[in-house]
């Protein structure tokens, strides 16, 4: 999957002196406050919301870290 | 026939389609996003602009309104729907149509006129373009690089789904007249039963010749006649 914006980092990085580089891979990244005390509950929800709107599974991964 | 426009926050092709609509007589009525059902329509326009600022991704939020399911009804019972520049990237993230419209390779916003082959003129959309099957339409977008994975371009190809394709003034279609680095220099696509089309360039902004071309006419007289 061609990601522009991450190519363009990856070369700047380069430019930079970053021999080491192999590629960059651009995303987002999202805080979620929730109203709910029960972990399981809460990453079954955000789950959910990550697949309904936040990411476009076609091109996106998504990964969920509970804080 | 009747046609519905779509109005989102952040539309900004709406009023241009509407001039073309009433310019060739097809009644129109703008219909605002967050209404729950359409009025008795054959047409749905999704038209151009940057609806909520292309938050997220391009087209997703306006693919939530309220408005849509009535749209996805309407798809579903065979109603036609075409979606313009953002409205092709909210059809795809309706998942009306298949793969997905990235930046353009060259992260630049393109704002252009551009030379299109006609691939498939057997649908309501583009019966007219029988007439002359390489056109000149405006482009204006920074998301319209054309995305999916082989079996989906396979299927699109194998079943004459592809509406437009970029090519040069004498018809090439290759690298060279693909302006934003879509696969197999997709410009349009149709669903399987035709009656959705998606296009990043921009029909209505071509209708007189006081605006340079009117290449965009004939879209909007295919559509009379269906």
């Amino acid at each position: 999957m061609l990601d522009p914006q991450g190519k363009v980092v990856s070369q700047t990085l380069k430019n930079m002196g970053y021999k080491n580089i192999i590629n960059v891979r651009q995303g987002k990244y999202f805080q979620i406050e929730l109203n709910e005390t029960d972990k399981e509950k809460a990453k079954k929800i955000v789950e959910e919301i990550s697949k309904k709107l936040l990411t476009n599974i076609v091109i996106e991964d998504y990964t969920i870290n509970l804080e | 026939m009747n046609s519905s426009i779509i109005v989102f926050p952040g539309s900004n092709c709406n009023r241009d389609v509407a001039v073309a609509l009433e310019k060739f007589q097809i009644n129109h009525q703008m219909v605002w996003h967050n209404e729950t059902s359409l009025p008795k329509t054959d047409l749905v326009i999704l038209p151009g602009g940057f609806s909520y600022g292309d938050y997220l991704r391009t087209g997703c939020i306006a693919s939530k309104s309220p408005i849509i399911e009535d749209v996805i009804k309407h798809a579903r019972k065979g109603g036609l729907i075409l979606g313009i520049c953002n409205g092709f990237q909210i059809l795809i993230e309706t998942d009306l149509l298949p793969g997905v419209l990235l930046r353009n390779k060259k992260l630049r916003f393109l704002s252009k006129n551009v030379f299109l082959k006609v691939i498939n003129v057997e649908n309501h959309f583009c019966t007219n373009f029988n007439k002359k099957n390489i056109i000149e339409l405006p482009i204006a977008h920074n998301e319209g690089n054309y995305f999916a994975d082989n079996k989906i371009l396979q299927n699109l190809e194998d079943n004459n789904l592809i509406a437009f394709k970029y090519c040069d003034e004498k018809g090439n279609i290759n690298k060279d007249s693909n302006p934003n680095g879509s696969s197999n220099n997709i410009a349009g696509i149709l669903n399987s039963n035709k009656n959705i089309l998606g296009m990043m360039p921009h029909p209505e902004r071509l209708i007189d010749p006081i605006l340079s071309g009117e290449d965009g006419s004939m879209m909007f007289e295919s559509l009379l006649k269906s």
